[in-house]
């Protein structure tokens, strides 16, 4: 928290992207969070993200529940659209305004309490219906909101600030949303800007419920030694399987790889997506290895980052699934969405 | 080969962080006195500025300004502090600040330094002096002192109360000004006068010469810039022509062009052999010339003096095109025609010499084919041991604020001498580096950026001044524009500091930085380093800090200094106190810091 607003002067010379936008357009209101924390570095990630796919900001719809990440939505992206929803209750609300309105972006903003506590049945359903948005979960192990308790993700043996070891086994969203049927899976660093922002861009361009579960150490109840989500734990135990480049469309491309190292994989939109595999063995296309894999490098209280596993098939998104129109639900004409006295009556004859 | 960690206990780094003062020849601390402007402490400002530049009234209304174009704001946007015009709201608004003034010592230290010349060199050497204990006589040719500060400067831009009253200090100090009293044989001074050191300060005082067809026979109306001023001054002369040429587009010509519109003249052309860009005048001296209505003529190049019956009638001029390169430099030029421009009075502004025909050859001081004195750039030294150049009489024209600086290295200088010193001993500057954190997020200075403009002078209107030639054109700040003047320095002595050893590169000052000169990256060469930045590298003579390598990953904490507005928000924004905002205060050793036991005290011990 600061009491002097980040000033509008900016360097002269900033690059602008194709909307002649610079990266200070897509800031949002100056935050107060605590002076370090990780979520900070996640908004600066996502910033540069949607700068760099040169979204419009009102394009995009940020969404979010509560929490210290909750507060993230406010911090980026003024000019987007936004619903701060009740307690673990985000993804309810996201799903909603995607049935409503499929052609904006979505990003959900969420934290390891809001995300694999109170809302964890939302979450889990959210991946069920494979709810086409990027959702974040900035997960540091305690609630920093409440003076840091141990959370749903706190591993087994870490060390609250006062010293107390947690017995209770971690809930980690990315296995979870790997035995839920999620398409897009990945993990990140707060710290590790290299690697989260092309994620942010794949998550965002993926079809489908992308997840991202981001490291983001709570610099105030959780960076100390003993805890595992410490900005220093992180950087000490910090395996890079996958490590994903995201080429935007009609670029021409000019880095040549080795055979075998890289996995392209097409997007929906045109851009591609280079997954290269700095763990020689490592599938992010098979489920069930990847499961197997992090599962093992857990036990070994190893952080497994980058994209974890994506489908390799098509997994049909919500509106997919449920067959809706092509246009956009809320730009058909209200006539056509409202079958009338006539027509309810000839709907209500098939039960007759 | 990596960047090695950027050494900030050197004065020096951080000194150039402070731009302004960095390019002030007398290192003015320039942040600071604006600071107590914004207090209102207008007399604590005065003295602030007093210490390093001595005439700070003066210096507020016609200083050459090195400060502005060095300025960050000027950088950051586009037009930098009105530093000059802030130090004159600190000498206007000021209270009596006599006993404030260096204390002069009862119990003098039995040395003598004569002074030629009453300039801004000599008086500095005296104000330095004096509280040493020295008896410090300033010989001067006219009846009053200021030397080119009062002869040259008209009193529309420098009014004589104030070139009274700061040079009334140093005398009120106990400085013995001679008036009348050229000295005509340094020889006679250095055998006759009893002094252990001599000063020379006496300026360049000799007007260049146009030699062309007609300058004998038209004389009485050709005039040479410096002389015609120091006759408007002495108020020898207080008429000219209806229709005035000024030869040259330095400084003295706008001086020479604004005179002559208060002495009578009607139509006054400025006459420039080369296009704008060349020109010598500070860009403000134009543009308060040509808000009077001055023309300022370019590519005509001086022919001929026109005189009919005796009478000059006008010059005739080569008309002038140029080739340009790349860089805009004169590669080729053409004379296309030829003009006759009607004229009264012609006046010749085109630069100016030392002389010193008063100085014998055979006194062992040197000069070179220019007969400029051979001086020591560190000690002012001539190749005579105890006699000193200092001003323009030194290194040939340059300012006051230069003046004042070699006034105050040569007092070092001669104070080392008659206490028996190696001139070249002296203090190197220091640096005091202390915190300005006063709670969480408090911090002893205001640190919020304000976008406000810079504000404009206001000057007397045109009617007005005219009138009389002692009307001060410029009115300085009123209290409204100088409360928002203040807000536009970025405080840039209020340094960041970094400790790599406490970072835990959680790159939170990086994102929150508003002119993003904050990187983590790894270390690398610089010139490949300074492509990795988060934002281009504009201005590569700024400085770039490179910390030794962080703890958890071994890169390095990159800072460009160039366009850091020192809002703090590094420093507020990091968890472990790594970045702190500390005030730097660069002390530059004057005379009196040099403190010799005096050579009788050496040998009675």
């Amino acid at each position: 928290m600061s009491f002097i607003n980040k000033p509008k002067v900016r360097h002269p010379d900033l690059p602008q992207n194709q909307l002649g936008l610079t990266r200070r357009d897509y800031e949002g209101a100056m935050s107060t969070l605590c002076a370090g924390c990780g979520h900070d570095s996640v908004t600066s990630s996502i910033t540069q993200a949607i700068w760099e796919l040169n979204l419009r900001p009102e394009q995009l719809a940020k969404l979010s529940g509560i929490g210290c990440s909750s507060k993230t939505t406010a911090y980026f992206a003024s000019g987007a659209h936004g619903f701060n929803s009740v307690h673990g209750r985000m993804p309810s609300i996201a799903a909603g305004a995607n049935a409503a309105n499929k052609d904006l972006h979505y990003i959900g903003v969420s934290g390891d309490g809001d995300s694999l506590s109170i809302g964890f049945g939302q979450f889990a359903h959210a991946i069920r219906r494979n709810v086409n948005m990027l959702y974040i979960c900035e997960n540091n192990g305690v609630y920093g909101l409440t003076k840091g308790q141990f959370s749903a993700s706190a591993d087994i043996g870490t060390r609250s600030k006062k010293g107390e070891e947690n017995r209770q086994a971690p809930v980690d969203p990315c296995l979870a949303a790997l035995s839920l049927g999620g398409s897009f899976i990945a993990r990140s660093f707060s710290g590790d800007r290299e690697q989260l922002v092309p994620l942010i861009k794949a998550g965002l361009m993926h079809k489908g419920f992308a997840m991202i579960d981001v490291i983001s150490p709570c610099v105030t109840f959780n960076d100390h030694v003993g805890s595992t989500k410490s900005y220093e734990f992180t950087r000490e135990h910090y395996h890079e399987a996958v490590h994903t480049d995201y080429i935007p469309a009609r670029t021409e491309i000019t880095a040549s790889y080795g055979a075998g190292e890289v996995l392209p994989v097409q997007m929906h939109d045109g851009s591609q997506l280079r997954l290269r595999k700095l763990d020689k063995d490592y599938d992010p296309n098979h489920r069930g290895k990847a499961f197997e894999y992090l599962r093992t490098r857990l036990r070994q209280g190893e952080h497994v980052t980058g994209l974890i596993f994506l489908s390799p098939g098509h997994d049909p998104d919500m509106h997919e699934m449920l067959h809706t129109t092509d246009v956009p639900l809320n730009q058909v004409p209200y006539e056509q969405l409202h079958p009338g006295a006539a027509g309810l009556a000839s709907i209500l004859k098939r039960y007759a | 080969m990596t960047v090695p960690p950027t050494d900030t206990s050197h004065p020096d780094y951080f000194h150039r962080v402070v731009d302004c003062q960095w390019a002030c020849p007398a290192h003015t601390d320039v942040p600071e006195y604006i600071r107590l402007i914004a207090l209102g402490q207008f007399s604590d400002a005065y003295i602030v500025n007093r210490e390093s530049n001595v005439f700070p009234g003066i210096l507020g209304r016609v200083c050459d300004r090195p400060c502005e174009p060095a300025c960050r704001r000027g950088r950051v946007e586009d037009k930098p502090v009105a530093i000059c015009r802030l130090k004159r709201v600190a000498a206007d608004h000021k209270d009596d600040i006599s006993s404030r003034l260096p204390v002069i010592p009862a119990q003098k230290n039995g040395r003598k330094v004569a002074c030629i010349g009453a300039g801004p060199a000599s008086l500095t050497v005296a104000n330095d002096l004096l509280p040493l204990g020295y008896e410090v006589v300033v010989f001067e040719q006219w009846d009053k002192p200021g030397g080119l500060m009062r002869t040259n400067i008209p009193a529309f831009r420098l009014p004589e109360t104030v070139l009274a009253e700061e040079i009334g200090y140093i005398e009120q100090m106990g400085a013995q000004i001679r008036y009348n009293s050229r000295i005509d044989s340094l020889r006679q001074l250095l055998e006759t006068g009893g002094f252990d050191a001599v000063f020379v300060g006496s300026g360049a005082p000799k007007g260049k010469e146009l030699k062309l067809p007609g300058r004998t026979e038209g004389g009485a109306n050709i005039h040479i810039g410096i002389n015609w001023l120091e006759s408007v001054a002495f108020k020898h002369l207080d008429r000219i022509g209806e229709k005035v040429l000024i030869i040259g587009v330095g400084n003295t010509a706008m001086d020479c062009c604004r005179s002559s519109l208060r002495l009578g003249a009607r139509e006054v052309k400025v006459m420039a052999r080369k296009p704008r860009q060349f020109f010598k005048a500070s860009e403000w001296e134009l543009e308060d010339a040509e808000s009077e209505n001055v023309e300022i003529v370019v590519n005509h190049s001086p022919k001929a003096f026109v005189v009919e019956d005796g009478k000059l009638k006008g010059m005739l001029f080569e008309q002038m095109a140029y080739d340009f390169d790349g860089r805009g430099r004169i590669t080729a030029e053409r004379v296309t025609g030829e003009t006759f421009i009607a004229a009264d009075d012609v006046i010749l502004a085109i630069g100016q010499e030392n002389a010193f025909p008063w100085i014998e050859n055979d006194l062992g001081i040197e000069f070179d084919q220019w007969h400029v004195p051979v001086v020591d750039v560190t000690t002012h030294q001539s190749t005579r041991p105890g006699v000193f150049f200092g001003g323009d009489a030194a290194f040939g024209p340059k300012n006051i604020i230069w003046a004042v600086e070699h006034g105050h290295q040569a007092a070092i200088s001669i104070h080392n001498h008659c206490m028996g010193q190696p001139v070249t001993e002296r203090l190197p500057p220091t640096l005091n580096l202390s915190s300005r954190k006063m709670g969480l997020h408090e911090w002893s200075y205001k640190n919020d950026y304000n976008p406000v403009e810079r504000r404009l002078v206001p000057h007397v209107s045109l009617v007005e001044r005219f009138k009389k030639i002692s009307i001060e054109v410029e009115l300085g700040f009123d209290a409204e524009q100088t409360a928002k003047e203040v807000e536009r320095c970025l405080n840039c002595d209020i340094q960041t500091v970094f400790e790599a050893k406490a970072c835990i590169e959680c790159d939170a000052c990086i994102d929150i930085c508003p002119t993003d000169c904050l990187t983590i990256t790894q270390n690398g060469e610089e010139a490949e380093l300074s492509q990795r930045l988060k934002a281009p590298r504009k201005h590569p003579h700024q400085p770039l800090y490179v910390s030794a390598p962080l703890k958890h990953t071994g890169r390095v904490m990159v800072k460009d200094e160039d366009l850091c507005v020192h809002c703090g928000l590094c420093a507020e924004r990091c968890p472990t106190a790594a970045w702190d905002m500390q005030k730097s205060k660069i002390n530059l050793p004057h005379a009196n810091d040099h403190q010799w036991p005096s050579p009788q005290q050496r040998k009675t011990a």
